[in-house]
This record gives C-alpha cells, sequence and structure tokens, in this order.
C-alpha cells in the first residue's frame, strides 16, 4: 500500500500521503472497516489460539460426547459450544482452526502471488511469441474448473494440507499473471518509463522497480480476494476428504467428520461453516473497500 | 405570457464534504422565438440551471425556486410523469459530447423514431417517413440510408446532426443547446451553428445556447446572460453587452477576447473561480474585480436596474467606468 | 463478425490442444507404475500386465503415446473405465443430462433474480434496498457452499420435511429415460406426481448451485448499472422523457448488460465448481458427483477422461460467450 511512497520524490508543501489517501477512502466503506476489524480479531485469535482454547484441539472427553452447546439443555459451561463426537472441545478445535485457514490463506496467496506476479511481469515484457506462449498456458490452466483441478491434482500428489495449498495455490496463480500483465501493459507505454530507459535503467530494474511498483493496486486487491477464495477451496478439498486429514482441526474437515451427526448436533456442523462464512466474509468485505479505495476509476473527485 | 420563466432557481448538491451550491438565486425569461445565450466559465452552473429545469440532475441535487414555469405549467408542482410529457416534445437538449450522448447499442435511426413513438400518435412507416425527412433537414447525406448506422461510425460532427434531428422530432418550442461545439473541430463548428441558427429561425422555436465562447456569441444570438460562480451577473442585449458592459466581469471576459486586445499580451483574469471551500463573505467576483472596495469583500451585492443589465454588482459599469448607483 | 469468429477459433485450437496435454500428462504423473495405478488394488496378472501395456501402448516412445491418444480423443474416444468396463464418454453422456438440468435451473434462477435485484440496487443506489441487497450478495458470494447445502438440508428436509434430501426422483416412480433430463421425462411418463417429486428434487441443489452465481451476477450488474448510468447516452434517453422503465431497462441495462454476459459465461466454470460439491451433498448422479467418485475409486481413465470433457465444455462454452458478446455489443459485430 505504500508502493507509490517509494518513487515519488519529497515535494513541499506535502499533498496528504499515499498512505493516509488510501486511508481516507478506505475508512468511507463502512463494511470494510468492520471486515478489517473481523479479519485482525481472525489473526490475533490465530497467533494466540493455546492461549484462548480451554484445551487441546486433541483432547477426548469420553463422558461428554456430543455435548450441546452451554445455553442448551444439557449443556455446561465446561464446553461453551459442546462437544464433537469423540468428545472433543468445539471452542478449542475452532480456536485452533483459525490457524490453519489464515496459515493456508497466507501460504497459499504468497505462493500463488509471487509466482503469478513474477511471470505476469515477464509476459507484459517478453516478446509476443512468448507472451502468447505464457497466456494461452494461463487459458490452459483457467479452463478447467478450480476445484476440480485442485481436487485432480491433490489426487496425484497424495490428500494433505500442504498439498492442497500447493494445488490451490497453482489454480489461484494465473489470475495474478493475467491481472500484472495487463496492468503492466497499460503502464509501460508510459512516459516515465521511457524516462527511466533513457536514464539508462536496465531491463530489470524497468521491469521490477519502474514499472512493477505502479501496478500493485489490483494485484493487492486480487491479493485479498484470493485469501478467501482459498480459505474456500481449502475447506472445500478439507470437506471432501481431500484437504487436511483428520483429526486436524480444519474448519472443512471438521464439517466432513461430523456431516453423519447432522440431524442430532445441529452444533457440530454449523459452528466450522459459520466460522468460514464469517472469515471468508470479513475478507470480501476489506477486499472491496481495498478495490474501491485503490482503484483510481473508481475514485470520486 | 412568457415561454419560459424562472425565478430565484438555486440548486445544490450534497457531496461528501457538505453541500455544494451550483446555481445561486438565477432569473431568467425566455419568450417564444428568442434566440439567447448563457455564457460562463466551466462550472459556472449555466448547464446545471437547464438541466434542473429539464428535470435531468441526479438524485443528489436539491433544486429550489420561487416560479419555474413553462408555457404556462409550472414545473415546479408537476409530477415527473406530466413533466415526461413536455420533456423531448416541447423542451428539448442536445448535449456537449455528441459521441457519448448517442447510445452505442442502437442505430440512429431507432433513437430518433423513439422520440416519436414516445410522444407522437405516428405510425410505424409514417415514423420512418419522419426519421428521414429529420435527418435531411439536418444535413446528413443519403438519410434512408444513415437510419441504420451506429452512433461509432459517424463522425462527431455527424453525430451531433443526428442529436438535432432527435431533439427536433417533435418541433419543440424550446431548443437548448449545451455547448453543442465545443468537443467538434473548428471548421464543424461553424457548420453546426448555422445549422441551429438556421433552424431556430424555419422552425420558430427557442433556442437557448450554453457556451464559454463569447465570440460564438457575438456572431449568432440575440440576448445574453453571464453567469458566474452559479450567479446570473448580467443580461443584456448582445450588440449593448459587447459595446457597454455593465459588469467587471463581463468586461473582463470581453477584454480577455483576442480579437479585442490591443496591447503585446493577451489580457485575463486572475485567481480562479471560487469552489466549495473558498467562497467570499461578499460579492463572488470581488478577490479577482478590479474595482472591488471594501463593500464588495463584505457584503453582497443585489441587482442593478434594468438599464444596467440587472448586473450583480455595487458598482456596475458605464462606459467602463464604475457608477456609484445603489442597486435598487 | 466473421474475422471475429475465426480469430476466436484460431486461439481455441491451442488451447484445446493444450488441454490435452494436460489430461495426457495427467496419468502419467501420478507416482508408480501407471498400469498397477490403472489396475488399482485388485491388481494384475503378469499376462495382463503386459496385454495391458500393450493396449494402453506404455511400450511406444512418448510422443507416439501423445499422437495415439490425440487420435482417440478426436474419435470419441476416451478410453474405458476401469470399474465399470464400460467406455468413458458413454459414461460421460449417460450423467451429464442430469448436471446440464440442475445447473441451467441454476442459472436461470441466478440470471432471473440476479438481473433485476442488481438493476433496482444501481437505480435506488445508496438507500436502504441497496446496502441490504448488497450486504446480502456478499454473504452469498462468500458462503462455503457445502455447508449451506447442510443448514438447508436440516431446516427444509429434516426440521420441517418439505424436500427430500437426495437423488433426482422418489424411488416411487420409474420410468424411460428419454431425454436424460428429469423435469422433462417425468412430464413425458405421465404418471401422476413424478412431475412434482423431480420439482421437490431439484429444489435445493438448485439453490444451493445458484447461491454464488446469483451473488456474482447481482454484484457485477448492478456495478455496470452503476457506470452506465452516468453515461451522456442515459441522461439524452431522459431528455427524451422517456419513462424510467425504458430509461433503465432498455438503454442503460442493454450497454451494461455487455460485461454482465461475459461474467455468467464464466459462471459456466463456477457452477462446474459448484457441482462437484452439490452433486456429492445431495447425492445427484451427475458429472461432479461421477468425477469425486472416480477420483476415490482411482478410476484414473475417468478422470482423465473427465477432465478434459468438462474442460472442452467450458471452453465451448467460453467461445459461445464471445460470440454472443460480439452480437450483443455493435462496435464488435460492425467493426
Amino acid at each position: 500500500m505504500t508502493e507509490t511512497s517509494t518513487n515519488s520524490p519529497e515535494t513541499t508543501p506535502a499533498p496528504p500521503g499515499p498512505l493516509r489517501e488510501f486511508w481516507s477512502y478506505f475508512r468511507e466503506n463502512r463494511g470494510a472497516v468492520v471486515g478489517m476489524y473481523i479479519f485482525a480479531a481472525f489473526f490475533i485469535v490465530a497467533l494466540i489460539a493455546p492461549l484462548l482454547a480451554p484445551y487441546t484441539p486433541h483432547e477426548q472427553f469420553r463422558d461428554h460426547l456430543l455435548q450441546p452447546p452451554f445455553w442448551q439443555e444439557g449443556g455446561s459451561t465446561k464446553f461453551l459450544l459442546g462437544t464433537d463426537p469423540l468428545g472433543r472441545d468445539m471452542l478449542s478445535r475452532l480456536l485452533f482452526g483459525a490457524r490453519f485457514s489464515f496459515f493456508i490463506g497466507v501460504i497459499v496467496v504468497s505462493i500463488a502471488s509471487f509466482f503469478g506476479v513474477i511471470i505476469g511481469v515477464i509476459a507484459g515484457f517478453a516478446p509476443k511469441w512468448a507472451d502468447t506462449l505464457i497466456m494461452r498456458l494461463m487459458d490452459i490452466i483457467l479452463s478447467f474448473p478450480s476445484l476440480l483441478l485442485a481436487l485432480v491434482l491433490v489426487a496425484i500428489l497424495g490428500p494433505s494440507l500442504i498439498n492442497a495449498m500447493i494445488a490451490i495455490a497453482l489454480v489461484l496463480q494465473p489470475h495474478f499473471v493475467r491481472l500484472t500483465r495487463a496492468a503492466v501493459l497499460s503502464e509501460r507505454t508510459k512516459d516515465y518509463v521511457t524516462a527511466g530507459r533513457v536514464a539508462g535503467a536496465g531491463r530489470l530494474r524497468t521491469m521490477f522497480v519502474t514499472v512493477l511498483p505502479n501496478c500493485l493496486a489490483p494485484i493487492i486487491v486480487q491479493a485479498a480476494l484470493s485469501f478467501s477464495s482459498a480459505i474456500l477451496d481449502a475447506a472445500a478439498l478439507g470437506f471432501l476428504g481431500m484437504g487436511a486429514q483428520p483429526p486436524t482441526p480444519e474448519w472443512g474437515t471438521m464439517l466432513a467428520e461430523s456431516r453423519e451427526f447432522i440431524l442430532r448436533a445441529w452444533w457440530v456442523v454449523t459452528m466450522p461453516g459459520l466460522c468460514i462464512l464469517i472469515a471468508v466474509l470479513a475478507i470480501n468485505l476489506m477486499g472491496d473497500g481495498l478495490r474501491d479505495a485503490l482503484d483510481p476509476k473508481l475514485k470520486r473527485s | 405570457m412568457s415561454l419560459l420563466e424562472i425565478k430565484n432557481l438555486t440548486v445544490e448538491f450534497r457531496t461528501a464534504n457538505g453541500p455544494f451550491r451550483a446555481v445561486d438565486s438565477v432569473d431568467m425569461t425566455v419568450e417564444a422565438g428568442d434566440l439567447r445565450a448563457i455564457v460562463g466559465e466551466s462550472g459556472s452552473g449555466k448547464s446545471v440551471s437547464m438541466l434542473a429545469m429539464m428535470g435531468l440532475l441526479p438524485w443528489t441535487a436539491n433544486i429550489t425556486a420561487d416560479k419555474m414555469e413553462f408555457d404556462g405549467q409550472d414545473l415546479l408542482k408537476m409530477s415527473a410523469r406530466d413533466r415526461r410529457k413536455i420533456i423531448g416534445k416541447d423542451v428539448s437538449m442536445i448535449f456537449q459530447e455528441p459521441m457519448s450522448s448517442l447510445n452505442p447499442c442502437y442505430t440512429v435511426g431507432r433513437q430518433i423514431k423513439e422520440v416519436l413513438r414516445q410522444h407522437t400518435p405516428l405510425t410505424r412507416s409514417e415514423r420512418q417517413a419522419r426519421a428521414v425527412e429529420l435527418m435531411d433537414q439536418v444535413g446528413i447525406p443519403d438519410p434512408a440510408k444513415r437510419l441504420s448506422a451506429f452512433p461509432h461510425q459517424l463522425s462527431g460532427g455527424m453525430s451531433q446532426r443526428v442529436m438535432i434531428a432527435m431533439a427536433l422530432a417533435c418541433k419543440p418550442k424550446l431548443l437548448i443547446a449545451d455547448e453543442p461545439t465545443t468537443a467538434l473541430d473548428v471548421t464543424i463548428q461553424a457548420q453546426i451553428l448555422d445549422l441551429l441558427i438556421d433552424l431556430q429561425k424555419t422552425e420558430g422555436m427557442a433556442l437557448i445556447l450554453i457556451t464559454h465562447d463569447m465570440g460564438v456569441v457575438a456572431e449568432t444570438v440575440d440576448r445574453v446572460s453571464v453567469q458566474y460562480a452559479g450567479q446570473r451577473v448580467e443580461e443584456q442585449e448582445v450588440n449593448a453587452l459587447f459595446t457597454d458592459p455593465h459588469h467587471p466581469y463581463t468586461a473582463a471576459l470581453l477584454a480577455a477576447l483576442p480579437e479585442r486586445a490591443t496591447g503585446k499580451h493577451l489580457p485575463t483574469i486572475a485567481g480562479v473561480v471560487p469552489g466549495q471551500f473558498d467562497r467570499p463573505k461578499g460579492c463572488l467576483f470581488s478577490p479577482r474585480c478590479a474595482f472591488a472596495d471594501d463593500l464588495c469583500h463584505s457584503t453582497q451585492p443585489g441587482k442593478a436596474s434594468a438599464d444596467l443589465g440587472e448586473a450583480l454588482c455595487h458598482h456596475p459599469l458605464k462606459n467602463g467606468q464604475p457608477v456609484s448607483e445603489e442597486p435598487a | 463478425m466473421l474475422s471475429f469468429l475465426l480469430r476466436r477459433l484460431l486461439t481455441f485450437v491451442p488451447t484445446f490442444i493444450g488441454v490435452t496435454v494436460v489430461s495426457f500428462v495427467f496419468i502419467r504423473l501420478l507416482p508408480g507404475d501407471p498400469i498397477l495405478l490403472l489396475a488399482g488394488e485388485r491388481g494384475v496378472g503378469e499376462e495382463r500386465y503386459a496385454e495391458l501395456i500393450k493396449q494402453f501402448g506404455f511400450d511406444q516412445p512418448i510422443w507416439r503415446q501423445y499422437i495415439d491418444y490425440l487420435g482417440g480423443v478426436l474419435q470419441g474416444d476416451l478410453g474405458t473405465s476401469f470399474v465399470t468396463k464400460k467406455p468413458v464418454v458413454t459414461e460421460f453422456f449417460a450423467l451429464f443430462p442430469a448436471t446440464v438440468e440442475l445447473s441451467l435451473c441454476a442459472i436461470i434462477v441466478a440470471v432471473v433474480l440476479g438481473i433485476p435485484a442488481g438493476v433496482i440496487a444501481a437505480v435506488n443506489r445508496g438507500k436502504f434496498f441497496d446496502q441490504a441487497l448488497m450486504t446480502t450478495a456478499l454473504v452469498g458470494y462468500s458462503m462455503p457452499i457445502f455447508w449451506w447445502a447442510l443448514l438447508l438440508i436440516i431446516v427444509f428436509s429434516s426440521g420441517l420435511g418439505w424436500t427430500p434430501v437426495s437423488g433426482r426422483i422418489s424411488f416411487m416412480y420409474f420410468f424411460d429415460n428419454v431425454t436424460g433430463f428429469m423435469l422433462i421425462d417425468s412430464l413425458l411418463s405421465g404418471q401422476k406426481g413424478a412431475f412434482l417429486s423431480a420439482v421437490r428434487h431439484l429444489i435445493l441443489p438448485t439453490i444451493v448451485l445458484a447461491t454464488i452465481p446469483l451473488a456474482i451476477i447481482a454484484r457485477q450488474t448492478r456495478s455496470a448499472m452503476l457506470e452506465v448510468l452516468g453515461e451522456d447516452y442515459v441522461r439524452t434517453a431522459r431528455a427524451k422523457g422517456l419513462s424510467p422503465l425504458r430509461v433503465n431497462g432498455q438503454h442503460a441495462l442493454r450497454n451494461a448488460m455487455i460485461p454482465v454476459i461475459t461474467v455468467i459465461g464464466l459462471s459456466v466454470g463456477t457452477l462446474m465448481a459448484g457441482a462437484i460439491l452439490t452433486e456429492t451433498i445431495f447425492s445427484w448422479p451427475g458429472i461432479g458427483k461421477w468425477m469425486v467418485d472416480s477420483i476415490f475409486r482411482r478410476d484414473y481413465q475417468v478422470v482423465q477422461g473427465g477432465l478434459l470433457m468438462i474442460a472442452s465444455i467450458i471452453m465451448i462454452v467460453n467461445l459461445t460467450v464471445d460470440v454472443l458478446y460480439g452480437w450483443i455489443n455493435p462496435k464488435i459485430r460492425k467493426g
């Protein structure tokens, strides 16, 4: 978000800094601010889950199988959100689940954006044939439904959380390539790039130091949106048994494990899904706000 | 009875930073067959007042007026549905950007005939005939064939001719042309202006030409009102205005015309039009006025008498010199 | 228009070849001996092993194998399922109508509800309806649909008993498979209650599958409308004295539809991904469930063939959307 500060020289009188300007736009969108707070809370929970959770996520209380949440008949404050079919504390598992989802989001987005952006910049600067080749490759990946491709990849690599993350990153990465390339193509013909060239900037410098920082806005927005798709897709893979494996307290996997108890114990199904929904919704709210604040086309004068 | 009578029209836009006053207590009276111009810099509110009259402003606009009547009908009390029976039929408007003012998805013919379908009982074939006639009237060669063209296949000048044809479709009593030539090539500008003036004469309609170009005004219209920062600062017959401007702003505008420049350098008006946050307390033009005194800086002026062009000024000019007549 | 179509076709061919390469490479990427993998856990005798090596052409050089594979694909041969011993293509087309029926219903629901919702929200920008609708749309867009499906089952199937939990029609009814579309076949059968049963089975899966496309279409329609409503030609339309319905519904919407059409086309990929989850949860006998089952059964011939078929269908739909896009946007049509 500070991309423009690196190459704007000190001027007087200083206009509002890019970060402050961004914040004033972002703050206008109430939903985005709420989303940001929820996301911050989500991050903190993920960070200090062991301190918050009353029990470890794997501890089984054999006398308390499928105990309802405390406000319901038969529940107790010992297990605030009840227990699952193996007598594990739901609250503790959900708190630890935040860790996995956050971890998935961070890793997937890092991998996908890192490779996606580099390939995108290269495609934007490459000769026509190489550009076409790269974009055809991306078209090919995009021709498969993302979840199906991820499923098949996991089937090849073997079901595990790490493999699921690799698969999802691979599936999300073409979006970064396309976006970056489009942004690079529109930037590279501008005068400041030519000026940089004239001043003797080398090819790599032009690509990554001159042009790339000015293409970051759409990439940041895409990163936020990819974060939420990564969480959703990972949960879906977990739900299908192709993501994190039991007894990992990953939200999608938890849903799959307790699916057969759906009619007897609503909380084992409702809670993990609600967590996924809230996390994804918060990130999407924030992503919308980011887009409004960063996209100059939508900025009101 | 006047064709159009507007008294004390004010338009404010709600913005994130509070209300912004785009039109400030503007009066206007237009008689049938009048040919007049509204002149002012961009942002002086000259189109906004006309858009307000047509009901074309976005919902953020807050419109108030003491009186707004067209052809004896009260536009203020009228429902939106009733107003739509008048606009496009008795009052029509053409805009600054002909290329983007036509819908890219529909053919030119369809867009012209649409007006006829909305406001006249003509049959399908009659509408076609009328559309051809209109296209011919605005000087489009091969009109029947051009009806099936899409807007992106036309040049800017052609598009503006189509817009004029569309506006004339129901023989309006008043045509408002909002900077009709600004977006066009210089050679086309004169053609379009001549066409508009011609049509005004032959159709016998009133024409309000909104422009920022004093040069255009001099050659074409009968009567001129000058707007500055949302206010009408002066209104006069065109010849009188050019020989003896009463408001210092008008005088400064005229002095800035290249044709009238006498010295080596083209005179300019120092400063800028006040914005939302730097509106002066007194006369809005006082920060840029060569004749301003303490009174001008502290108190808003009223209207001068009619023989002084109703100039909105404490010290209206007469033959280039301020007179100390207190405004009526 | 013709040159536009040709140009689009020209990019279609290399992408299609790329997709065949991906699905060809897929089986060869699996760790371990492909034949043993294909045979699954039952294993094969030595004689059968040699036979299979020859049958699949694994004794040939890799490029030769690919050419043979591509030749087969072009003749409609996608291999044979190891589990059912039926050709993959036959299985695919037997199950395909179920997925099409479900997806069509979902996309119709999404379009029929999403476009008006987006238009109304845009026209009433900033008002309560707009905010409520856009919040709902964002929730829908963020929905983990597998969980959403379970919730709906809890409420409507087990709670209220209104809708069945799985399948396409009640076991009480049995009739010939004419079109493969249960709604049509049940009507054709003339059996009392059959059509109603089919509809009741369809409701929940349709809602689940429509949720995300509906949210996307509503959001996209709204933002496209907002952009278009500020255009000069919309002002011209209003200056003609046209009614709001004509201005918004005709002049503005027609232009706003151009990006929306693209989104609808792209949502076919979303639908296929959604169908995988929806069909699995509702035991809907379509392509999505077939693919998931095959992955778990390690029936890799089916996975390979299915992957290619699904990708091809998505590509064809995208091509169609592009052509439609040209048709709705005169600048491309005539240009």
